[in-house]
């Protein structure tokens, strides 16, 4: 068990140290200079120009050798610092980031987790009868294949435009100031219902046909087939099922959960929803490499953290893993 | 009369059509017998056997009649099939290595499976422990999930557990092939133990190997492309066979302790017929030495001496 989590952490250490290395790299060797692209949109003349460069050069600590930069980059990494950002100069980037993530954290995990468990009861329920199969199967594949983008816009016009009855862009409306109040948290969530109902859509056709096709799987096994020869029950056959069926979908959840606060790209940019998502395209759009690197070293650590916590969880359901471990050590 | 089976005749749909792997079987299993059922890969003795216990498709039922213990079963019908399985009729499957829920541990399998065809599980767990100890596996294995078992342990195991409520009728399909010599040599002798023991009443051991059944059968049958071709007493068919296929089969084996598999191709010349459009007349046809006229023609399954039927108008 010890050596099994043992080495399972020293693979994430060198994933981080890896990933964030190359992350390290964007910003340093991406064509484009990004503190002359601030500067030029300044339009300042050329004199003060010059000096503001060397000024914001030393200001980003780019004015020292590579490797001195890298390591740099690794200190402040560890006193939580991750530079500045140039598009919001001179907000620190974790600020910037910090303040993105709640809403991501708001829309993505109820979407993901409640679209996980309804789409794993409709899918094993699917799996059921021909008639229900007929009916719920094709809906799942309608709803998987449907683009995010696709789907966020549909939404958009018909219950925001045709109906009116739910505003269509950012996380409340302008004329707001965020205060705990009812009328605030209701806004909140009028704003938030459509971008997570598309999300919730898409992924519930996805889980759904999963769950179908592994709990059909799962009753074709040689398991399934033995208990059924010995006269068990539907309701325990199924039972075993399920609980079989449910693993990959587990490891599944994990890897949507890892992407969390990466947010979601395309249906925060439809709904303007102000999350990293939504922060990156406006990084990307700004060359603000800085703030680009904050948001991939972010999204590096939920997904290795998810995939640990995936790990744990695994030992805990499925004993396969937990007697591959004494295997090892043994 | 233990088992009677009547023309009994199962297809496998199939979108090419019927494949007629198991067409008009009659034949009977005594009360104790330990019956070898034996023929080339395909022939249809798994089919029988699944017959008998678990009719799914793409199997179809086509005709015939089961009875056991002058009882009819109803084969045909997946429901009402369960009264019978587990308590009157088991299996040993092909898949014994694969046939435990991996994701849970042998003993609480063993006993939700119990529970759910209302046995009390706890009543029937000494039992269970005393013929872990007959096929000395040790009482830690119902602790275990079945992937630390070795397979040998895991044959052991389901046969435990298949003859955990006293069937009168054991189908034990090929339960040795995964095995090493020895293993296979200690898992037959269980299985005689079992029977001996009234763990079971009459068995069907469905196997390649005639070696085995040499020294664990009462009788042998033979089948051939999804038909019976012979069956008599061990010694009949070993010493005195009388159907071509049979006598081509045993003179093949250069002794006893050959698995005949490995030898056939060598000992027959010719392959069995596709059984999704079989020839009219005797199946083995093609590849039969003495065949004549009349073998344009079906050839009837009939008792030609005492306990002694073959499927051959030579001999008919
Ligand atoms: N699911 C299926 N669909 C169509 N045909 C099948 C199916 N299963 C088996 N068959 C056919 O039925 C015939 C009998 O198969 P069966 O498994 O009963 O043979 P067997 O005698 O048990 O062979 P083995 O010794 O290899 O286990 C074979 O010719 C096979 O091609
Ligand atoms: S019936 Fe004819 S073809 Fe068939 S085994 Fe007998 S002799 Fe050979
Ligand atoms: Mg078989």
């Amino acid at each position: 068990m010890r050596r099994y989590f043992g080495r399972k952490l020293f693979i994430y250490a060198l994933t981080f140290f890896l990933a964030a290395t190359i992350d390290w790299m964007i910003p340093r060797f991406m064509p484009g200079d990004p503190v002359q692209n601030m500067l030029s949109r300044a339009a300042l003349h050329a004199e003060a120009a010059e000096v503001m460069h060397g000024y914001y050069t030393r200001a980003f600590g780019l004015d020292v050798p590579v490797w001195q930069q890298y390591i740099n980059f690794w200190i402040a990494l560890f006193h939580g610092d991750l530079g500045t950002s140039v598009y919001l100069f001179p907000q620190p980037v974790l600020q910037i980031i910090m303040r993105a993530v709640p809403y991501d954290i708001f829309l993505l995990l109820p979407a993901i987790l409640l679209s996980w468990l309804a789409g794993n009861k409709f899918g094993a329920f699917a799996a059921r009868s021909k008639w229900l199969d007929n009916t719920i199967s094709p809906l799942g594949y309608i709803l998987t294949a449907t683009p995010y983008m696709w789907l966020g816009i549909l939404l958009a016009w018909f219950f925001g435009i045709v109906l009116g009855i739910f505003p269509i862009a950012g996380a409340y409306s302008f004329t707001m100031r965020p205060h705990l109040s009812w009328a605030f948290v209701g806004n909140l969530l009028k704003h938030w219902f459509l971008p997570f109902a598309s999300l919730f859509l898409v992924k519930f056709g996805g889980w759904a046909i999963g769950m179908r096709n592994m709990i059909i799987y799962e009753l074709e096994a040689d398991y399934s087939h033995y208990l059924e020869a010995l006269g068990a029950p539907r309701k325990l056959v199924r039972q075993y099922a399920y609980r079989n069926a449910i693993l990959p979908q587990i490891t599944g959840l994990g890897l949507d959960l890892g992407v969390v606060v990466a947010g979601a790209l395309v249906t925060e940019v439809v709904f303007s929803y102000p999350g990293i998502g939504y922060l990156i395209l406006a990084a990307i759009q700004n060359q603000d490499y800085f703030l680009i690197q904050g948001c991939f070293l972010f999204i590096i650590i939920g997904v290795l953290l998810a995939n640990f916590i995936i790990d744990i969880v695994y030992v805990i359901v499925d004993p396969r893993t937990r007697t591959g471990m004494q295997g090892e050590t043994v | 009369m233990s088992l009677q089976v009547e023309n009994l005749k199962v297809y496998y749909q199939t979108l090419g059509g019927d494949v007629k792997a198991l067409d008009g079987a009659t034949f009977s299993v005594a009360d104790g017998e330990i019956m070898g059922l034996a023929g080339e890969s395909g022939c249809g003795k798994t089919t029988l056997g699944h017959s008998l216990i678990r009719l799914t498709p793409p199997m179809r039922f086509i005709e015939g009649r089961v009875t056991l213990d002058g009882k009819e079963l109803p084969v045909w019908d997946m429901e009402e099939m369960n009264v019978f399985r587990f308590k009157k009729i088991s299996i040993i499957p092909q898949y014994a290595m694969n046939a435990m829920n991996p994701t849970r541990k042998i003993g609480k399998m063993t006993a939700e499976l119990l529970e759910s065809r209302r046995v009390n599980a706890q009543a029937t767990w000494p039992e269970l422990k005393r013929r872990l100890d007959l096929v000395e596996l040790s009482h830690d294995v119902l602790n275990m999930y079945p992937i630390e078992l070795s397979g040998g342990m895991k044959q052991r195991m389901v046969m435990v557990l298949s003859t955990l409520l006293d069937p009168s009728l054991l189908i034990a399909d090929e339960i040795t092939s995964a095995l090493d010599v020895s293993s296979q040599k200690a898992v037959v002798e269980m299985l005689v133990e079992f029977r001996n023991q009234r763990c079971c009443n009459s068995v069907i051991v469905i196997t390649h190997d005639i070696s085995i059944l040499y020294q664990i059968a009462d009788s042998i049958m033979i089948m051939y492309a999804g038909q019976l071709a012979e069956k008599a007493p061990t010694e009949t068919i070993i010493h005195a066979p009388r159907h071509p296929y049979t006598q081509l089969l045993i003179s093949s084996l250069p002794e006893i302790g050959v698995k005949h598999d490995e030898k056939r191709l060598s000992g027959i010349p010719g392959r069995p017929p596709l059984l999704l459009d079989p020839p009219a007349g005797c199946r083995f046809r093609e590849r039969c030495p003495v065949a004549f006229d009349a073998c344009l023609e079906p050839p009837p399954f009939t008792e030609v001496a005492s306990d002694h039927f073959v499927a051959c108008w030579k001999e008919a």
